[in-house]
């Protein structure tokens, strides 16, 4: 089982300019734990000072938002495409 | 800082000069122009507005553009209105509106935005722009775009009001319609902001963009003789207004131009797509993202990107934020036009039924300064009212059939309540 992975432009600088992996991740977690293994660069910059992925960073399964999924709930099937998309905001006050 | 402003991450503090870029590459979270106000203590004053041009480049000094360089864009400098009528149906008293459902050149606030964000895209070389859109900031960017010869790409829900979509093709804008709502749109945006060197006024642009939703704050003040309101009532659909007037209060008091005092800010969203209002209410700003419906699709945006900071905002500020029906969506949009003759869209009905939930529930004060922000036009959504008013059948041109018809009318109305009555009007102690 493998899903295609496709990185933002963003991640380009920690991942020597690889924009798309295939994974054989089954979920969300292992999935993070992949692209963490492959690009150890990119470790400190996806996750805040609490460990966690930081909250500007969304996954999307098949243009759908993992959240509305189950988020780590959700397993991962043959031929998914996972897109990952840091939030665009214009900033806070 | 030696430039007048700067492009910094507002979580992590990295600077990035002056550049279309909207992502921080080291935390990955969202950039902001920060201004130097130093630089702009001698340019920004009362004196150098006063003698600017009747539009919101009278503020530029404060907005991300060169100083060279020439508005071609002029928008904003909209009425702020009394509402007296409104606010004796409301049990308000000293009620304003912020009226940019007549904001030139496509009547909505986008107007303001999309003139920042084309005159960076310019500067930035781009000869294509683009944006995904519930509707006003395509009619935004076809309008500005034409104006200024720039090629247009603009990514819509397939489902948008025809209204809005006329008024983005009349321009002779590329439109594109999604199969999906705007969440998708946006998703795909930032895709091909990735892919393409085009500029998107919502995502590699949108920091400056932005901005310019602070001319809005700036001519509050002014038009109310340089001082704060008591109370903010705004919209919110990816929640960037609110912080972006919050933020020219700020920069106001930081230069001297008004006095500090506290502004309490409140959010409007309809009920089917509410994740700030949600988030407000559970005192987070944590957003659960939400599958939009509602008929004000202006503000169905179910995952917005600073929806976290409206809510960090609202909070701080002492206020609160609410969310209206559809029915009382419709029913507001008609009363705003029966008692101040304004027509807005959807949008406005959620900010006005909201503002009027606000006023019922005691979380404003009837004597407190209040401005609502009425950010769109009705004629743009005027499906939502399908079916709301019954044509009289056609009388002939004469006097005795006009006297007839007057009786009829006058019978009809004595057959009614005596007034209708406004969404959250029921809760009116």
């Amino acid at each position: 089982m493998s899903v295609k992975v496709l990185l933002p432009n963003a991640f380009q600088k920690h991942t020597n300019n690889v924009r798309e992996i295939a994974s054989t991740a089954a979920n969300l977690s292992e999935l993070v734990t992949d692209i963490e293994g492959r690009f150890p660069a990119l470790r400190q910059h996806l996750r805040g000072e609490d460990g966690q992925i930081r909250r500007f960073i969304n996954f999307y399964v098949n243009e759908e938002d993992i959240r509305f999924l189950g988020n780590d709930k959700y397993s991962f099937k043959e031929g998914d495409e996972v897109l990952v998309i840091p939030s665009i905001a214009g900033g806070c006050a | 800082m030696t430039a007048a402003y700067d492009l910094c991450c507002r979580e992590c503090g990295k600077s990035y000069g002056v550049q279309p870029l909207s992502i921080c590459d080291e935390c990955f979270s969202p950039l902001e122009v920060v201004f130097d106000l130093e630089y702009a203590r001698t340019r920004f004053t009362r004196q150098a507005i006063s003698l600017g041009p009747l539009n919101m480049w009278r503020y530029r000094a404060l907005l991300p553009v060169s100083d060279t360089y020439e508005p071609e864009t002029p928008a904003g400098f909209t009425p702020l209105m009394q509402a007296p009528r409104l606010g004796a149906r409301i049990g308000a008293r000293n009620l304003f509106l912020k009226n940019d459902a007549v904001c030139l050149p496509t009547l909505s606030f986008k107007d303001r935005v999309v003139a920042v964000a084309l005159a960076n895209a310019q500067a930035f070389g781009f000869d294509t722009v683009g944006c995904s859109s519930t509707g006003n900031l395509a009619n935004a960017v076809a309008a500005g775009a034409a104006r200024l010869g720039l090629k247009t790409f603009i990514l819509v829900p397939s489902d948008l009001e025809p209204a809005k979509i006329l008024n983005t093709q009349v321009y002779g804008a590329t439109l594109v319609r999604i199969d999906g709502n705007y969440d998708h749109c946006n998703r795909l945006c930032s895709q091909i902001a990735d892919r393409y060197n085009w500029g998107f006024v919502n995502v590699n642009l949108r920091p400056y963009y932005a901005e310019g939703s602070k001319t809005v704050g700036f001519e509050i003040a002014e038009q109310l003789g340089w001082r704060l309101p008591d109370n903010i009532a705004c919209p919110m659909a990816g929640g960037s207004l609110i912080t972006k007037i919050r933020k020219a209060f700020s920069e106001l008091v930081a230069l001297g131009l008004v006095e500090d005092k506290p502004v309490k800010f409140f959010g409007a969203q309809a009920t089917g797509c509410s994740p700030i209002s949600l988030a407000v209410k559970n005192d987070t700003d944590i957003i659960e993202p939400q599958r939009p419906n509602t008929i004000a699709r202006s503000l169905a945006i179910g995952n917005p990107a600073d929806g976290p900071y409206a809510s960090r905002a609202i909070r701080a500020s002492g206020g609160w934020a609410e969310d209206v029906s559809d029915v009382e969506i419709v029913s507001a949009i008609q009363e705003l036009a029966e008692t101040e003759g304004i027509f807005t869209e959807t949008a406005g009905g959620v900010t006005t039924a909201v503002t009027a939930r606000l006023y019922a529930h005691g979380r404003i004060h009837p004597d407190e300064l209040t401005v609502a922000c009425i950010t769109g036009n009705g004629l743009k959504t005027t499906d939502c009212l399908h079916g709301a008013y019954k044509q009289t059948e056609a009388i002939r041109p004469r006097l005795s059939d006009f006297e007839a018809f007057v009786e009829e009318q006058n019978a009809t109305n004595l057959e009614l309540s005596p007034a209708l009555s406004l969404a959250g009007d029921s809760h009116v102690r």
